[in-house]
């Protein structure tokens, strides 16, 4: 049982916290076609294209309304309209995302109302789905947007179950943004180990696996097609990911009463174990034996990797989600949850296996490190760079974002293979910082 | 805002571009109507941010919603010999709450946390849109502050509906003119003090250019604002000559030094060979003008001499590889004829080049160069620019980031050449490593086997 220490500031420093819109952008990524556009100024969408640039090392596509001083007094309307014609008569989307920002919010702008007489007076939309997704930069962080965007999809494009019509052998996915695309994928292919179909919602592993297109696109490309998500009612059941997607998996059980099972993690011998079992069942079948192998494998490296992370110090940071998978996982293996941050409180986090939760930036992880004492390995996004290196402490990049480093997309730390590379990784770093490096030379 | 001046900022005398309007398009300013779904490009609190990050012992605070900071911190290249503080990101991350009782007391408490823990010698207020939206006095906050804490905090209030970067820019000069430079006398102004304008260290570029300027004889009072000290960007005015690198961002800042302190400026730039002479020579004479020693210029010249050979020397074994190879060019900020002449001097070819920022001299510049108009180009669509790579048309895109991957994904070499690129390419030493750079991007092995089609394709 963790204490959560929720006490508001005036000053952040070194934020840990990233903007809603941008997690939800990053859900719009996942759609096939798809082209969002943040309803705010110019800024607000370049910066949250630069950071996805920066990580995923793709074209990102997503406009902005760019709203001016006057526009914002006046209202924006006209700037959202016109935004939608532009974009629907250049780049021709399936699906545009769009997204509020503080901007527009603080105003108050009723734009889910303007949207549908905008809708009903350009012809020019007749092929595009316009989904409106609310997410003030003011309430939640990456997970609060992301989530935003997957209900604000169910409820608009999902359609109920038809009656009387057999469900498919179809497992729908709704991974939460702590998935990279490389973790969608190997979800996906456990799903279909089992024989079943798997949709996931959104699916990063097909738009930002990194592809080398033929043609020039100006949307995304691969991701969920609307199609998949009209019938997603359709699907035997639907497996969710992370405590921030129950709003999504209770979303899509009310609108087409398919049943809903929710992971609160996918990494961890156990946690994986529940994931199979479920699988298993849907299939009617037994757990395949690519997998039991796999699973074995898992064990093997939890043997020969708990040595080095027995009494361990290691400080986590990231979206609630992310603290728990890791946070977790860290434990499970004999180590310590020294230090724990995360930018915004969510109820589960008391339950942590750690003293205390710390809701606010690296900064305030940073004095819980020297709180805790001795670090021995800090597991975050790229921007714990500097403190690692005032520190000295040895940083495990992962989360979002990573902009230093190589590969981010296809960092994969669920099921059984992704938590056994992951107990490789850490392992390693872990031995390094302990004097285990056999390669040192001596002296 | 204050449009008066805004007005006044995009009705620039020392701008060539400004002078060659006419009333009524003067009137209009220089920034182009965005068009809503069909915009890129930074906002005006992001052109602020970047032109005064680069000071380096400062706290950059922003005062608006996690966006504005959250999603951009840490995110540029500007380096530092001194400490990191620069780089740590801040912000007042407004919530609800504070839009809804208004964010005037968060803002002065972290003010005052960013004092009491790190003191800075100043810290700079960054207003954002939501800031002034909900009608936060930035600037009265900062008097306020500035007095009671005994710490100069100076208001920059350039929030992002405002306008472009560029207007961005030009908002962080007007802050420092009104509230920084001058307000400190330094106990050893000289005769050869000089200020680099908008040059921002851009991956230690500095480096490339202080030692030659200590070659010469030159002090570099400070960079503005590339790896600058508060206090020494306040003794500024004491320096007798500017040189305004980037003049888009920095030109009304040097004309105003000048009406107010009689420092004379000349416009230059340290990308390229012979720009790099030209701009050397030009502090110079400003500062022999001024009553500096007229050995500075004989030094000066023995220098750039030397420099010069030392660099087409090192650039001569290029020649044979990189001659004929066909460079298209797209970019704002890097003065793009002084690039082009020293590749072309080496015998490369331009089939395009962007002169979206150019003035009308630097599209005359590019125009005898070239030969021509055909290769200058104003906007170039990625469907466009992917379909010339694609084709094979460019051998090269050197531009910057935004538009990497349409060059990657047409398999096709690229040099990044702006403000997040990751090499310095100042002075002589500079272009040598420019077009290291280009070999090394043109001659690696991966073009042949990105490029043949997997064995099932035909």
């Amino acid at each position: 049982m963790a204490q959560l220490l929720n006490q508001p500031k005036p000053l952040a420093t070194s934020p840990l916290k990233l903007s809603p819109p941008l997690g939800a952008a990053m859900a719009f990524m996942g759609l096939d076609g798809s082209l969002p556009l943040f309803h705010g100024s110019q800024g607000c969408t370049a910066f949250a294209l630069v950071m996805m640039v920066r990580h995923f090392r793709e074209a990102i596509p997503l406009q902005t309304t760019a709203m001016s001083e006057v526009s914002t007094i006046l209202g924006g309307m006209e700037n959202v309209e016109e935004a939608l014609v532009n974009i629907a008569r250049r780049a021709r989307p399936k699906v545009i995302g769009l997204i509020s920002t503080a901007l527009a919010e603080t105003r108050g702008e009723d734009i889910a109302g303007d949207l549908k007489l905008i809708l009903a007076r350009n012809k020019d939309l007749a092929g595009t789905r316009v989904v409106f997704v609310s997410a003030p930069d003011f309430e939640g962080s990456l997970e609060a947007g992301w989530a935003k965007a997957v209900t604000a999809l169910v409820d608009g494009l999902a359609e109920p179950a038809p009656a009387r019509r057999e469900p498919l052998p179809r497992i729908a996915l709704l991974p939460g943004v702590h998935l990279t695309p490389g973790d969608v994928d190997h979800l996906k292919d456990m799903v279909e180990a089992f024989g079943l179909e798997a949709v996931a919602l959104p699916d990063l592993s097909t738009s930002l696996d990194g592809q080398v297109p033929e043609t020039y696109v100006p949307t995304t490309l691969g991701g969920t097609t609307p199609d998949e998500i009209r019938s997603l009612g359709r699907c035997r059941l639907a497996v969710a990911v992370g405590e921030h997607m129950r709003p999504a998996a209770e979303a899509l059980h009310a609108k087409t009463g398919v049943p809903t099972v929710l992971f609160d993690r996918l990494c961890g011998l156990e946690a994986v174990d529940r994931l199979m079992v479920t699988l298993s069942t849907a299939a009617g079948c037994p757990v395949p034996p690519k997998l039991r192998r796999a699973r074995g494998q898992l064990v093997d490296a939890m043997l020969d990797g708990h040595f080095f992370f027995g009494g361990r110090a290691v400080a986590v940071a990231g979206e609630p989600d992310f603290l728990w998978s890791m946070g977790h996982l860290v434990t499970e293996m004999g180590g310590r949850l020294a230090a724990a941050a995360s930018p915004v409180a969510a109820p589960h986090l008391a339950e942590l296996p750690c003293e205390q939760v710390v809701v606010g930036d690296f900064d305030d992880l940073e004095d819980q490190m020297l709180e805790a004492g001795r670090i021995d390995l800090v597991i975050a996004n790229a921007n714990a760079r500097q403190l690692c290196r005032r520190y000295g402490t040895t940083l495990f990049r992962s989360g979002f974002p990573i902009f230093d480093r190589l590969g981010a997309a296809h960092q994969t730390t669920i099921g059984y293979r992704g938590t056994r590379d992951l107990i490789f990784q850490l392992g390693n770093l872990l031995m390094e910082g302990h004097g285990h490096d056999s390669t040192a030379a001596p002296g | 805002m204050n449009q008066a001046k805004i007005q006044e900022l995009f009705n620039e005398p020392g701008c060539a571009t400004n002078r060659a309007k006419s009333d009524s398009a003067r009137k209009k300013g220089c920034s182009k109507a965005l068009t809503p779904g069909a915009a890129a490009g930074g906002c005006c609190f992001d052109g602020a941010k970047i032109s005064l990050q680069p000071i380096v012992d400062v706290v950059h605070l922003v005062h608006g919603p996690i966006a504005c900071e959250g999603n951009s911190w840490d995110g540029r290249n500007s380096w530092s010999t001194g400490g990191d503080l620069y780089r740590r990101g801040f912000t007042t991350d407004l919530s609800n709450l504070d839009i809804v009782h208004g964010g005037e007391r968060k803002l002065y408490k972290a003010i005052r946390h960013a004092v009491e823990i790190h003191k800075p010698p100043a810290v700079l207020v960054y207003q954002t849109c939501v800031g002034a939206l909900i009608g936060d006095d930035v600037a009265g906050v900062c008097k306020a502050a500035t007095e009671r804490l005994g710490t100069p905090v100076i208001p920059i209030d350039a929030p992002g509906f405002a306008g472009s970067k560029s207007l961005g820019a030009r908002l962080g000069g007007e802050a420092l003119l009104q509230h920084v430079i001058g307000t400190i006398e330094p106990p050893d102004p000289g005769p050869t003090d000089i200020n680099l304008l908008a040059e921002y260290n851009v991956n230690g570029e500095l480096d490339q250019i202080r030692p030659l300027l200590a070659r010469i004889g030159i002090r570099l009072r400070t960079a503005i604002t590339g790896d600058a000290r508060y206090r020494d960007i306040a003794a500024a005015h004491t320096a007798r000559a500017n040189l305004v690198v980037c003049s888009q961002a920095f030109v009304t800042l040097a004309r105003k030094m000048k009406e107010r302190w009689g420092i004379p400026y000349v416009e230059g730039s340290f990308y390229g060979i012979s720009d790099t002479s030209v701009a050397l020579r030009g502090l110079v004479s400003l500062l022999v003008d001024r009553g500096a020693d007229l050995k500075l210029a004989a030094r000066a010249e023995a220098v750039i001499a030397e420099e010069e050979a030392k660099a087409w020397k090192a650039l001569a074994p290029y020649r044979a590889r990189l001659a004929g190879k066909r460079v298209l060019l797209y970019t704002g900020g890097v003065k793009s004829w002084s690039v082009i002449a020293a590749l072309q001097e080496i015998g490369m070819e331009f089939v395009g080049t962007s002169v979206r920022k150019s003035t009308a001299e630097d599209k005359e510049r590019i125009r005898s160069l070239t030969g021509g108009d055909a290769v200058m180009i104003d906007q170039l669509p990625p469907r466009e620019m992917y379909r010339m790579l694609r084709d094979g048309e460019a051998d090269l895109l050197m531009s910057g980031g935004r538009t990497q991957f349409v060059a990657l994904k047409a398999r096709t070499p690229w040099v990044e050449i702006n403000q997040e690129r990751h090499h310095g390419y100042a002075g002589y030493d500079g272009m040598v490593a420019l077009v290291r750079q280009i070999d090394q991007a043109l001659a690696n092995p991966i073009w042949d086997q990105v490029r043949r089609p997997a064995p099932w394709e035909g």
